[in-house]
């Protein structure tokens, strides 16, 4: 209920130690711990002892960080062929829990935790809650969905470790949702950046936003915009925080943004990211944009090496000005997934979300991509919502928003579109991830 | 005179969807709300659906809690007599008055019809409509026509 500006912000750390680590100290620590997974998976996984081979690389020949680039790469397919307990590195006895993918197409994606990993996981989204200010005297209400999906519980394990309290709502229901966030006084909430807007729009239309007490958002699960962002946090007045994770990893708690808002600090003890040229898999500068590949240094249940993530981002090695010293990847590009190329022009999903966002009001920020083939031509149709502020009964002039928003998002993406007015709240609001491209081409 | 005289219209913004029509009238009609005219223009993304009814506010809240996005516009009811040419000479009178009108339809009213008009500058219109004899109906007047 109450945003906290920069300069009244008072940074604390769960783990000072660890997060403010010099660059020296922490490399050894992952030299040490990368040493011990890769002999751990070599004589625990055949998957991985196989590959290995293949490639020539035995354990002895990986003696520090700076050898990761000999290991073999781990892809989703990799995982698919092995499910559901293919990769396990420890007895089925030894797995606690097990999580997968929030699910798209076919078969899921499983993962599996040793209950020292549920530990892990949940002391990274505690590290996240403390980043974004939170303390063991504040409720969280969870509203990612609970089950296989880690957003959830992954929230729910962070509360857990840092002694807060958790308020386990799951998606759906926006009206009991925020009924609960009144009532049960939340002072943080997390879900999708879709769900979140849609929450901040519905309390705003409810005029209940002077009656809760929310001061911190955690959002991820999706790439969103920092227009999105600020929008959320003008309209229910509080910080939002981004959350990166994947249930192969871990789940959220993977990285998590600080109130500088300058990329994501990896808490890279446990989860060690390369970023890779998506040509040739070399490794990209600093800076440079490439492919996000893990490697789970810690991981017991269903230890990965070089886990190729699809999401492109670019890495920041430099300290921050929050003290941490633990790197920085940007907010997300988009997936090598969700880029399209249309009429041999990239486009991004998120880059139409800024350009909506900066008409100012005039057209709400939710949007479907659909990618047709007419004539052997890529035809891209954008369905945006009309707002209720700027819907009128005359057609001129909703013919002439809509060439509005033709003309902005031409200017955004490089290539003309064609744009279809919907009715206000009609595209989908996600609750797990929000699907924003339907693409009909048959390529 | 006054805006005493303008009656309140319901407009919706309707996807081309199949079924969507019949969807907001039945959250019109289980709301008791009854429409006395309408009329419904498309384009080819999307319609817009322009309603007289018996309580303008009341059916926006319905369509509202139902989730349909509904909005109230100033428009201009006039009787028009079944006599050739009576529309005509509504119309010359608009035009001399240099108005715009950016839409209109019209509906049977008893013995005689009576047109909807939407303009920028309702209040002139009723003031010209009334100086030169027609009758402008009263928002009450429109809301139970026919009833």
């Amino acid at each position: 209920m109450a945003k906290v500006l920069l300069e009244d912000w008072k940074e604390q750390y769960r783990d000072e130690k660890i997060e403010c680590m010099s660059r020296d100290e922490m490399s050894a620590l992952q030299s040490e711990k990368l040493v011990k997974q890769v002999k751990n998976v070599y004589e625990n996984v055949p998957f991985y002892r196989k590959k290995m081979d293949d490639l020539g690389v035995e354990p002895g020949d990986i003696k520090g960080i700076e050898d990761i680039h000999k290991l073999p790469f781990t892809t989703k397919e990799d995982l698919r062929d092995n499910y559901p307990f293919g990769l396990l590195a420890v007895p089925r006895e030894k797995i606690a829990r097990v999580q997968g993918t929030s699910g798209t197409t076919g078969k899921l994606t499983l993962a599996a935790y040793t209950e020292k990993d549920v530990d892990t996981w949940g002391e990274c989204v505690a590290r996240g809650l403390v980043m974004a200010g939170l303390t063991s005297a504040d409720r969280i209400h969870v509203c990612y969905g609970y089950g296989l999906f880690t957003g959830g519980m992954g929230l729910d394990l962070g509360a857990r470790a840092l002694g807060a309290m958790a308020i386990p709502m799951s998606s759906g229901n926006t009206k009991r949702q925020l009924m609960c966030m009144e009532d049960f006084g939340a002072t943080a909430f997390g879900c999708t950046p879709s769900y979140a807007m849609y929450l901040a729009e519905a309390a705003q239309e409810a005029g209940i936003i002077d009656r809760l007490q929310i001061k911190a958002s955690i959002n991820g699960a999706e790439p969103w915009t920092d227009e999105m962002r600020l929008k959320i946090e003008e309209i229910l007045n509080i910080n939002t925080f981004d959350i990166y994770g994947l249930c192969e990893i871990t789940g959220p708690g993977v990285a998590m943004d600080c109130i500088h808002h300058k990329g994501l600090h990896v808490y890279e003890d446990h989860f060690y990211p390369e970023l890779l040229n998506p040509a040739d898999q070399s490794a990209c500068a600093d800076g440079e944009t490439g492919e996000l590949v893990f490697t789970t240094l810690s991981k017991e249940g269903m230890p990965l090496l070089r886990y190729r993530t699809k999401d492109l981002t670019s890495i920041d090695r430099s300290p921050c000005e929050c003290g941490r010293t633990l790197p920085r990847i940007q907010k997300f590009t988009g997936r090598t997934d969700d880029m399209k190329v249309i009429r041999g022009v990239n486009v991004f999903p998120t880059q139409v979300e800024a350009a909506l966002l900066s008409m100012g009001g005039q057209v709400a920020p939710h949007y479907l991509l659909i990618v047709d083939r007419e004539n052997n031509l890529d035809v891209l149709t954008v369905m945006v919502e009309v707002t209720e502020e700027h819907f009128s009964d005359e057609i001129r002039k909703m013919e002439a928003l809509k060439e509005r928003v033709g003309a902005v998002l031409k200017q955004a993406l490089g290539v003309s579109v064609r744009v279809k007015l919907v009715e206000p709240k009609t595209i989908q609001r996600s609750e797990g991830k929000a699907k924003r491209v339907i693409d009909n081409r048959s390529l | 005179m006054s805006l005493n005289n303008t009656v309140q219209q319901l407009s919706v913004f309707l996807e081309n969807r199949a079924g969507r029509l019949d969807e907001v009238l039945k959250v019109l009609a289980e709301g008791g709300v009854n429409i006395v005219a309408l009329s419904l223009a498309d384009t080819s993304d999307y319609g817009m659906l322009r309603m007289i009814v018996s309580d303008p506010h009341k059916g926006r809240v319905v369509l509202k809690d139902a989730g349909i996005t509904a909005m109230l516009t100033d428009v201009v009811a006039f009787r028009v007599s079944h006599d050739t040419g009576s529309l005509s000479k509504a119309m010359h009178q608009l035009v001399e008055g240099e108005i715009n009108i950016e839409y209109m339809y019209a509906f049977a009213n008893g013995e005689d019809a009576a047109a909807v008009l939407k303009s920028d500058e309702p209040v002139r219109v009723v003031d010209i409509l009334l100086g030169s004899g027609f009758k402008v109906y009263s928002a009450d007047e429109a809301y139970t026509a026919n009833a």
